[in-house]
């Protein structure tokens, strides 16, 4: 039961700053996932929570106390690598004791009780006795999950655990962690991801973050539905949301906004009246679009490319702008030839608009939306 | 060219190469199986046979214990050597402080040093110490040369063990010296194996140090022993007793290096991370 208080936390390797100040309240029990894109901090900013980088400036609380100056150990943290990081000469046994037997004051019962216990919940019971270069990757990661389990942490700490696993393994692995943190009740769960899947289905909340700040923390669905940001906005959801160069024509109680390469639209978002003539971006999911016969689709463009996934199928539309083409996701299988011309359209409500810095407009009419 | 010639090329040369590395121990076998006058007959099959010299060399005043000393001398140099290199290759592989580069430049330059050019100094050292005429002059001055190396291809080879290993050691609550004694040093034994035997050949074949430190024929060391081996007159050079003790000294070598190349097997971090 601990909760995670950081503030201003920040870190530099020498000149060079990494986190520029984090601020983040972790509750109890909480399983929240970074996510970002490569170089964001999120491993970093992870290792500084676990103790295995120093922290430059801010302070972090682990359960109300200030631990910047303690060792993992003492913060009360577990850590499951993303490579294993097993001990090669121990069996599974001894890698996942190795830590309680170096606490003085637990005995060999209450050792061996542990150990099992981790080992049944994980089902690597028939593998005690071996050595990790005779498990296969999904059992070596149970491994290092087990081992982290048997120190029972307040803080549980994954570092990209599933990366090195395989597609159905990584499904199966997952859900056995979200199982895991439903058994394991106030423990409070710090997951690093770089797959939005991951960080979509495991969390309670996400925090995204980006060259060293955090962009926006919220529900998964909080994040996906009202993205604060271009970034957030392009970076959950595959694929990513298509955002279109605009102009503000009449801003006020409802919002008219001309994109590139489409035709007018009107938005149920307010805008304060100094936006009026101003650039803007205009974001619509691929989900979100339709084809549409009518000739006042305000999309319109010829077939680039179909992409067919099974259940939905990717169409790629050059509506006329250069850099990148216009994705909408149709659901079934669509046939269309390259070449065909066709109109696209969405729910006035499903599409976000930004200002021209990127940030998220909204007002009281689009979050009843 | 042919696959035969190539072939038959092939084996003529690891004929050629073992002839030429074992012909020299082979012969002094031969010879110190030999008596008398049979000694100066060249001759290349065992038509002698006689334990005499043997029986001479160990029963003749002090040469067991000289091959004593070698051992007790050789065992504490690889112990004292492996356990400080060990010790450093930890700081010197990962830890970061200022100068490490300049240190490890420094420990192999100290290697470079003939042996002849510091003896003076050392002898000095050794007296002002007041350990001349014992092993310890020699364990001292025989870390100059086992320490170099021992520290180097250990710093290399922790250099290579994975850090997430360590890290998650680190985690689990270990100090450094329980991840250098119970995660690192199991990971190591190639490397130990390997540095401790060319450790104890150095210091069990050491001539020059131990001529110079010590002059009590009871606390000399066999190479010196060997060499002043000495016959009933003055211009008799004992060859079979010398080619005997010679054979006695080297088979604790041969031992050492069959029991621990079992030991150096690689891949013993295999499974610990993902490659």
């Amino acid at each position: 039961m601990a909760n995670l208080k950081l503030t201003k936390v920040r870190k530099a390797y020498g000149s060079v700053e990494v986190l520029h100040g984090i601020d983040l309240d972790i509750r109890a029990g909480e399983f929240v996932v970074f996510v970002g894109p490569s170089g964001c901090g999120k491993s970093t900013l992870l290792r500084v929570i676990a103790g295995l980088e120093d922290i430059t400036g801010g302070t972090l609380e682990i359960g109300g106390r200030v631990v910047n100056a303690l060792t993992p150990k003492q913060r009360g943290i577990a850590m499951v690598f993303q490579s294993y990081a097993l001990y090669p000469h121990m069996t599974v046994y001894d890698n996942m004791a190795f830590g309680l037997t170096l606490e003085k004051g637990t005995g060999k019962e209450e050792i061996d009780r542990r150990v099992r216990e981790a080992a049944r919940i994980l089902q690597i019971e028939p593998y005690l006795d071996r050595l990790p270069k005779a498990l296969s990757g999904g059992q070596r990661q149970r491994v290092a999950i087990g081992r982290a389990i048997t120190r029972d942490p307040q803080v549980f700490l994954f570092d990209e655990p599933l990366s090195n696993l395989d597609a159905a393994l990584r499904v199966q692995t997952r859900i056995e962690i979200a199982r895991l943190h439903e058994r394991m009740e106030g423990t409070t769960m710090i997951y690093v991801t770089h797959d939005q899947v991951e960080a979509m289905t495991l969390a309670d909340r996400i925090v995204v973050l980006n060259k060293g700040h955090v962009e926006q923390v919220g529900s998964p669905m909080e994040l996906y539905n009202s993205p604060d940001n271009l970034f957030v906005a392009k970076f959950l959801g595959s694929p990513s949301m298509n955002i279109l160069p605009a102009t503000i024509e009449s801003a006020g109680a409802t919002t008219r906004v001309v994109p590139q390469g489409g035709s007018t639209v009107d938005l149920p978002v307010a805008t304060p009246g100094s936006l009026q003539g101003k650039p803007a971006h205009l974001g619509i999911r691929p989900e979100d679009l339709s084809v549409s016969d009518d000739r006042a689709a305000p999309f319109r463009g010829t077939v680039v490319l179909t992409e067919s996934l099974g259940e939905v199928t990717l169409v790629y539309i050059d509506i006329g702008r250069a850099d990148e083409p216009f994705v909408a996701k149709l659901p079934g299988e669509v046939a269309m030839e390259r070449g065909t011309r066709i109109g696209l359209t969405a729910r006035p409500e499903a599409m976000r608009l930004f200002d021209e810095s990127g940030q998220a407009i909204r007002s009281q009419m689009r979050r009843a939306a | 060219m042919p696959y035969a010639v190539k072939r038959t090329g092939f084996y003529a040369l690891v004929v050629f190469i073992v002839l030429f590395s074992v012909f020299p121990f082979y012969y002094a076998i031969l010879t110190s199986l030999k008596s008398g006058t049979a000694l100066f007959r060249v001759n290349y099959l065992p038509v002698d046979f006689s334990l005499a010299n043997y029986e001479g060399v160990l029963t003749n005043g002090v040469f067991p214990t000289n091959i004593l000393n070698s051992v007790i001398l050789a065992v504490v140099v690889v112990a004292i050597s492996l356990f400080l290199a060990v010790t450093a290759a930890y700081a010197l592989s990962r830890i970061n402080f200022a100068g490490r580069g300049l240190l490890l430049l420094t420990i192999l330059a100290v290697s470079m040093f003939p042996q002849i050019a510091v003896l003076a100094g050392l002898f000095e050292m050794v007296r002002w110490a007041g350990v001349y005429n014992t092993l310890f002059s020699l364990i001292f001055a025989y870390m100059i040369f086992t320490l170099p190396f021992t520290v180097w291809v250990l710093t290399t080879f922790m250099r290579d063990l994975p850090i997430e290993i360590e890290e998650a050691a680190i985690v689990d609550g270990a100090s450094p010296f329980t991840i250098v004694m119970r995660v690192f040093l199991p990971l190591m034994w190639p490397a130990l194996v390997t540095t401790g035997l060319l450790a104890f050949i150095a210091a069990w074949n050491e001539f020059l140090f131990a001529l110079t430190f010590v002059s009590n024929n009871a606390t000399r060391t066999v190479p010196v022993a060997i060499a002043l081996l000495s016959g009933a007159s003055e211009q008799e050079i004992p060859w079979g007793t010398i080619m005997a003790a010679s054979v006695i000294v080297t088979v604790p070598l041969i031992v050492l290096v069959l029991i621990f190349q079992r030991k150096i097997i690689s891949g013993l971090t295999a499974g610990g991370v993902k490659g």
